[in-house]
């Protein structure tokens, strides 16, 4: 179900300036996967690689190959629509559409061309489920998302991002912009999609990455300086930038 | 001790003296459209009757009505609303959405803006000459409604740009992360969060084509018409032009004066009556928005 994702000899330049510098790394499936390092060391452009948002941006260049499950997500001819239903993504400030709760969780089936109102119906339900949201919204579906809490908001765009079943979640400092009570919520779920999905999360929280994720991978002016298991990361690092980094020298 | 004190009072002076003036010249600006507005409205309010509002002109149009000018002015609003709108909305969508950031891409921006500081008297010349005689329409609602239309694009073109950059990037990367194509994104999120300012662009463009009176002149203005019009291939009356008719060169202009006034008040009231509907709608769509 889950898929193993490999990048080899990533290199990504927007206009002259080099961001990330030869990144080579793999990815296990049914693991959570965090990026850390300072701001502007290329861990969410990282991570931006793996459902093309990149592509968004004028006067980008990239060079290497990005596999999922083997295949080159870069290749010509790849799908970037069906790419992105298989990879889905959060973002860093809650962004749920202007429509209501029920609606925000259906776009995304509904944008693939589901249009079965009582598998709709279904599936919003199992996903608001599966965000730990659905207790607190059945009762106002029909509300617009704009009603709903900064934490309540992240984690509809958590199930919003669920309903179209990916296989890979990123997540892109998804409680940055939440109070500590929402954040713990965002964790405790991560820990629970981690049965099904392979999730890589980019954060800036030191105990975060620590408390989520299995491995970590510390960037550093877009280098990738060390990757291994969370646990030897924060434990015995081999670099002494990383030991710096996770103990708060720098930042 | 007392010399600081003193210049501290002295600043305080200044800044009193300058408070004053900018009091002063933004009441004159207030004082200046009540001017105007009193000014219109005592001398218009005597000749305003039913029968001034549905009748047709008469006597040399010294007397009667004005409804065919009314009737002239809303079908050149209507018609060039409805060429202006989704050309300009469709063209800004091009160049917000789909155009990268290139020469090209400056050069067309640059276009547009040149386009708004064209004299409407130019815009009149062209569209004699295109539309009245090379495309053959002759002087009719349709030539003054595309004319007016053309006059109007570039108002249009660039509020629809600026209500789509006001949508923040992260509703379209939303929207892409879940597998939607871009024309998806346009159509079902950022037009529909764009659209109550889109109106704005609308109520700009409806004031102005109802006000205008060059590119009217040589494109479907009629002098003196006292009937309505059957088809877009008419000729019509018009407010703004009828009341430069009857103030300069009617049959007597003296005797014609109140009816001036009076046509005066009836455009304005128009113009108003379109900016409170315009934005009724535009508070009733962004309510909408946020629901759907």
């Amino acid at each position: 179900m889950s898929l193993i994702i490999e990048t080899k000899d990533v290199n990504l330049y927007y206009g002259d300036f080099h961001a990330l510098k030869g990144i080579s790394m793999e990815m296990q499936p049914n693991t959570v996967t965090a990026f850390i390092g300072p701001s502007g060391c290329g861990k969410s452009t990282y991570l931006r690689l793996f459902n093309r948002m990149n592509d968004l941006i004028d006067a980008v260049k990239i060079t290497g190959t990005i596999n999922i499950d083997g295949k080159n997500v870069y290749e010509k001819g790849v799908d970037i629509v069906e790419l992105r239903r298989k990879v889905g993504m959060v973002f860093q400030k809650p962004n749920p559409f202007p429509k209501t709760i029920f609606e925000n969780i259906a776009y995304g089936l509904r944008v693939n061309g589901v249009g079965d109102k009582h598998f709709i119906e279904d599936r919003v339900e199992r996903s608001l489920k599966q965000a730990a949201l659905w207790e607190e919204v059945k009762d106002k579906l029909k509300k617009s998302a704009f009603e709903l809490s900064g934490g309540q908001q992240q984690r509809l765009c958590i199930a919003r991002a669920l309903a179209i079943e990916p296989t890979i979640l990123l997540m892109d400092e998804p409680a940055s912009a939440l109070d500590p009570i929402s954040t713990s919520k965002i964790e405790e779920l991560i820990h629970e999609l981690k049965k099904n999905y392979t999730i890589l999360i980019v954060t800036h929280n030191m105990q975060q990455a620590a408390r989520v994720s299995d491995a970590t991978a510390f960037f550093y002016l877009g280098n990738l300086v060390e990757f291994g298991t969370t646990k030897d990361i924060f434990t015995h690092p081999n670099d002494i930038k990383t030991q710096n980094y996770i103990t708060g020298r720098f930042g | 001790m007392s010399n600081s004190k003193n210049t501290g009072r002295i600043k305080h002076l200044k800044q009193q003296f300058a408070f004053g003036i900018f009091r002063l010249f933004s009441l004159m600006v207030v004082a200046i459209l009540f001017f105007i507005l009193a000014f219109i409205i005592v001398r218009g309010a005597k000749v305003i009757s039913w029968n001034f509002l549905t009748g047709m002109p008469e006597e040399g149009m010294t007397k009667g009505g004005i409804f065919p000018a009314i009737v002239g002015t809303f079908l050149l609003v209507i018609g060039s609303l409805l060429f202006t709108f989704p050309v300009g909305v469709l063209s800004a969508i091009y160049t917000n959405e789909y155009m990268k950031d290139s020469w090209y891409k400056r050069f067309i921006k640059l276009m547009t803006n040149n386009l708004a500081g064209i004299p409407s008297i130019v815009f009149g010349l062209f569209g004699m000459s295109l539309f009245v005689n090379t495309l053959g329409f002759g002087d009719s609602i349709i030539a003054g409604s595309l004319t007016l239309g053309l006059l109007t694009l570039p108002v249009v073109i660039r509020t629809t740009e600026e209500a789509l950059k006001s949508i923040d990037n992260s509703f379209r990367e939303g929207s892409y992360a879940l597998g939607a194509t871009k024309l998806q994104t346009i159509r079902k999120v950022v037009l529909p969060m764009a659209f109550p300012n889109i109106i704005t662009g609308l109520i700009l463009s409806v004031g102005r084509v109802s006000g205008e009176t060059a590119p009217i002149l040589f494109t479907v203005a009629a002098y003196f018409l006292p009937k309505l019009p059957h088809s877009i291939f008419d000729q019509v009356m018009a407010l703004p032009y009828h009341l430069y008719v009857i103030s300069t060169s009617g049959t007597n202009v003296e005797e014609s004066r109140p009816m001036a006034y009076g046509t005066a008040l009836v455009l304005i009231a128009i113009v108003l009556l379109v900016n409170i509907l315009a934005n009724a709608l535009r508070r009733y769509f962004s309510k909408k928005v946020k629901m759907n």
